[in-house]
């Protein structure tokens, strides 16, 4: 196994209040990653510091050995390195396929490929992603004009479209309903399981992410607190008193 | 490379050059001004004539900051209107200068009428209050919750109206009016330069005004209810809305002060300085500059900013000459424009 | 779809009307001249303010820079700019057929290029700002070009430009012959000016037609919706920030030129940079039309132009106040636009709506993705 992502030493703090402190992680390729932890636990400042959303103050971020710490948003999405947001952000004003089209890779950065106009593959491509998380119907509807619960999933449809190589997902199951949460923990597995997507997932709901993920490492108050197997977490008697208020 | 090194590397070098790393953010700024005026009198023989004055004539200094302190008192209490407006209802209000303007022409009429201009005060307050309501309940009510350039874009329209409005009724000459105090000359040092007592009057009256309406909103802010009102409306009009609180009554109270305090500005303009339909765009831009240099919510800031920006006015009107006027007001937006983004972007963020 | 029956039609019909305009209504060609040019304006803010979502308030700023680099284009090669430009007049300036048109067709060049790059440049100090910044940034970047252009003697500072005379020997020469019967070279050349805005108008329409149908259309809309999302793919957003806000410069720096050319005298504040007057009429008209669609700006621009013609001068003097009036309206109001109102009335005629049809089993679908 390798390691796709590494993280060590990262911290970083917001004026005075430190949400990381000197984390060390890593992300084997193939697998499904999570990443659990009270509210407030520094959990999505560690997803934006990985995708270089902000400068980190000490540590280093590693990408298949590269160092990308010091690269920018755009730049590290073009390394195949993806993520969603925890309030789902979309193009609005776009509809579903259109919302497919600029998901496209933006990895090969040659001229002409930006003045190209859309082909029939991409959009058979768009259209069967659309298909796969339930959306094929709305398509030619407006983004926005869509229930938060399948905007998630459009999210979700375009991050897959890109064809990162990890995709990063902030709590992809925060405000869909319960029936569709299998749904959508289904097309996660498969995923994973047929496009060899890697996973690094964030999550509240511990059914789901028990069920889902190989290793799960746990933050509290910006620091790793355990790491292991659902298994070994779930017996972790200090993940426990962090999540029941202990301190 | 042992992790902790790059880990140091990774924490300073974001691309910056490496005098800028050291330096902190107000100096970046300081830089470049220097930068660009050195650039400026090196191509103007002009400019260097009048640089060589100053040297040698040092009285003349005395002058000119003197008089962009007087300036730049009363641009500070302009932009104080639109930090406070901008702060609490998130309004970029572009016809902040035309109230200014306005505030101008209340005391020129009354001058021109045979009344001394101070007691336009008063009226220009309570009639630029006025307007204020009434501007805010045709127009800015109804663009408040949209996207940001629409409330921008309805105030340039506000702005068009009030500034050709104004060119229909007085003219577009240039007009002050004349309070009636006389001027010193001081000597020192076998050179002198002349000190207006209205200047002096103005400039304490808008730091007297500055302190009184700062104690007074401070006072306003904490004990009434409107105040408690106002700061939460500031943080989340969602929220105070669902606590119950009348933010359309806080906004229209909030904009209404704006253009009181505007038109309290425009009096002393009016009394030390000239007015014109057609200066509330550069009035507006100073209310810019200055509001976008020193961050709302930050009254200390904004008063430097304001001083600064008279000197700085005063300085290459004289130095480059009085065609720059503009051209320098408009050439600091930008540089402060430009400075806020190199602060950002040092935190991966943009300025929005 | 009707969408079809009526496209080709309706192309050609206004491209004859356009063609023949000069003849038929020999008393306004430069009335309808300016319109074409209102349209280069209005889509050229459209690309940036409807499409991308970035509001520029300086875009004014490429038509005056434009301007001017043709106008230093067509005198220079053959006088010292600085000696024509000189208010005492004392030099005696003639054009010959081939020096004006070659200094034109210079002058054109010069002013797309040119704006070209300044807008790359400009773009470096701008693009870091979002919404209202960027539009104040830019209405500064405008103002502060008029007043430096001002007081730059070399190019006339605030006395102007004279541009060379449309030379009188044209409507003898065989070249420039126009079915008109007897015609001043004073007609020639409003005709001649007039062709070429429409055909500046015309190039224009049909470049962004075909943008907003290519990758890079889609990427303005993107930026427009969510940048940061935008940036979260890949996105290279600065680069088409860069790139769109190139292409406005360059179609809004030949008609600077071309317009400094009809008017034949150009000064900074009135004539090249006039933020209050020409810089807002953009913005008004992409909004009024409905801006973000190809159509809008088009439609706002004909009608605010007419609208303007037509009773300008009746309004005696109250006409800025109008304007101001208008511009409050149309964004309280009526901010969608016309196109903009049709779409919320008729989404189905723009494509929007649920498609009841199917796409086949899932577990197909997911086979085909891996490819």
């Amino acid at each position: 196994m390798t390691h796709l992502i590494e993280v060590e030493g990262v911290s970083k703090a917001f004026g005075g209040v430190i949400a990381n402190n000197a984390i060390t992680m890593s992300v084997e390729k193939g697998s499904i990653t999570g990443l659990i932890g009270p509210n407030g636990s520094g959990k999505t400042t560690l997803f934006n510091s990985i995708v270089g959303f902000h400068p980190i103050d000490d540590g280093s971020i590693r990408f298949r050995g590269q160092e990308i710490s010091r690269l920018r948003v755009p730049q590290i999405a073009r390394l195949g390195l993806l993520r969603t947001f925890q309030q789902t952000r979309i193009f609005k004003k776009l509809n579903c396929v259109d919302n497919m089209y600029a998901a496209l890779s933006h990895r090969e950065g040659h001229f002409a490929g930006m003045f190209a106009k859309k082909s029939g593959e991409a959009e058979e491509r768009a259209e069967h992603l659309l298909d796969f998380v339930g959306l094929y119907q709305k398509r030619k509807l407006r983004a926005g004009d869509l229930s938060f619960g399948q905007q998630k999933l459009l999210e979700f449809a375009m991050a897959v479209m890109n064809e990162p190589e990890v995709l990063l997902l902030d709590e992809p199951t925060a405000g869909i309903n319960p029936t569709l949460i299998n749904g959508l923990i289904d097309r996660l597995r498969l995923a994973n399981e047929q496009f060899g997507l890697t996973l690094f997932v964030i999550e509240h709901n511990m059914r789901v992410i028990m069920n889902l993920a190989q290793h799960i490492y746990c933050l509290a108050h910006g620091e790793l607190l355990a790491d292991g197997s659902p298994r070994e977490l779930q017996e972790d008697q200090r993940v426990i008193d962090a999540y029941l208020g202990a301190h | 490379m042992a992790p902790s090194e790059t880990a140091s590397q990774a924490r300073v070098g974001l691309g910056m050059p490496a005098w800028l790393k050291s330096s902190s953010d107000g100096w970046t700024l300081f830089f470049m001004l220097a930068l660009v005026c050195l650039c400026l009198v090196a191509i103007s023989e002009n400019a260097r004539n009048n640089l060589t004055i100053l040297e040698v004539a040092w009285q003349q200094n005395i002058q000119l900051l003197l008089d962009g302190l007087f300036i730049g008192a009363i641009f500070a209490f302009a932009a104080y209107g639109l930090a406070l407006v901008w702060g609490v209802m998130n309004v970029k209000n572009l016809c902040q200068g035309e109230y200014v303007i306005m505030g101008g022409y209340i005391s020129y009429c009354m001058y021109a009428n045979g009344i001394h201009p101070f007691f336009g005060f008063p009226v220009a307050i309570v009639l630029m209050f006025g307007f204020g309501w009434l501007m805010y309940f045709l127009v800015i009510k109804r663009v408040i919750d949209r996207d940001l350039f629409t409330s921008l874009l309805a105030t340039f329209g506000i702005a068009i109206v009030l500034q050709q409005g104004l060119n229909l009724i007085f003219g577009p000459e240039v007009q002050t009016a004349r309070s009636g105090l006389p001027t010193a000359t001081i000597t020192i040092g076998g050179g002198s330069f002349t000190f207006a007592w209205i200047k002096l009057a103005a400039f304490l009256m808008c730091g007297a005004d500055a302190g009184r309406l700062a104690l007074v909103i401070v006072l306003f802010m904490k004990r009434s209810r409107m105040g408690q009102a106002i700061r939460a409306t500031a943080q989340d009009p969602r929220a105070a809305r669902v606590m119950g609180i009348d933010t359309g009554k806080v906004y229209a109270f909030t904009y209404s002060l704006n253009a009181a305090i505007c038109g309290a500005a425009g009096v002393l303009i009016a009394m030390i300085w000239v007015i014109q339909p057609f200066y509330g765009i550069t009035h507006s831009i100073r209310s810019f500059v200055v509001v976008t240099a020193a961050g709302f919510g930050n009254l200390p800031g904004v008063i430097t900013a304001g001083l600064g920006l008279g000197v700085a006015e005063q300085y290459s009107g004289f130095v480059l000459g009085a065609d720059f006027q503009q051209a320098t007001v408009v050439g600091l937006l930008l540089l402060v424009l430009i400075w806020r983004q190199i602060v950002e972007n040092k935190y991966r963020r943009v300025v929005e | 779809m009707l969408k079809d029956k009526i496209e080709r039609p309706g192309y050609l019909l206004i491209a004859v009307l356009g063609l023949i305009a000069p003849m038929v209504f020999p008393a306004y060609v430069q009335q309808i001249a300016m319109l074409w040019i209102m349209i280069v304006f209005a889509l050229t803010w459209d690309a940036m303010g409807g499409q991308m979502g970035y509001n520029s308030l300086g875009n004014i700023f490429f038509f005056g820079a434009g301007m001017y680099m043709a106008a230093v284009a067509q005198i220079w090669p053959w006088y010292d700019v600085g000696e024509y430009t000189d208010p005492a007049g004392a030099l005696k300036t003639s054009f010959t057929i081939g020096q004006y048109f070659t200094g034109l067709a210079l002058g054109i060049v010069m002013a797309a290029v040119g704006s070209v790059i300044l807008a790359v440049l400009f773009g470096l100090i701008v693009f870091g700002l979002r919404g209202p910044y960027f539009a104040i940034g830019t209405l500064g970047i405008a103002i502060a070009a008029g007043e430096l252009i001002g007081a730059w003697d070399w190019v006339g500072g605030g006395g102007g430009i004279r541009l060379p005379v449309f030379p009188s020997g044209t409507d003898a020469d065989p070249l420039f012959r126009v079915p008109f019967g007897a015609i001043t070279s004073a007609d020639l050349q409003g005709i001649f000016f007039y062709w070429a805005c429409f055909l500046l108008a015309a190039a224009t329409f049909f470049f962004f037609r075909w943008l907003y149908t290519t990758r890079f259309g889609l990427m303005l809309n993107a930026i427009r919706d969510d940048e940061t999302k935008s940036e979260a793919l890949g996105i290279r957003t600065t680069l088409y920030k860069t790139i769109a806000w190139s292409m406005s410069a360059f179609f809004l720096g030949i008609s600077g030129a071309l317009f400094g050319n009809i008017i034949g005298f150009i000064e900074p504040l009135e004539v090249a940079f006039p933020t209050v007057t020409f810089g807002i009429f953009m913005v008004l008209m992409a909004l009024l039309g409905g801006k973000g669609t190809l159509w809008g700006p088009v439609i706002g621009a004909t009608l605010f132009h007419v609208i303007k013609e037509v009773t300008w001068t009746h309004l005696l003097g109250w006409q800025w106040v109008v304007l101001g009036l208008l511009i409050v309206l149309t964004v309280v109001f009526f901010q969608q636009g016309i196109v903009g109102w049709i779409q919320e009335r008729r989404p189905e005629w723009f494509g929007i709506g649920v498609d009841r049809g199917t796409a086949g089993q899932q577990a197909d679908a997911a086979g085909k993705i891996a490819r």
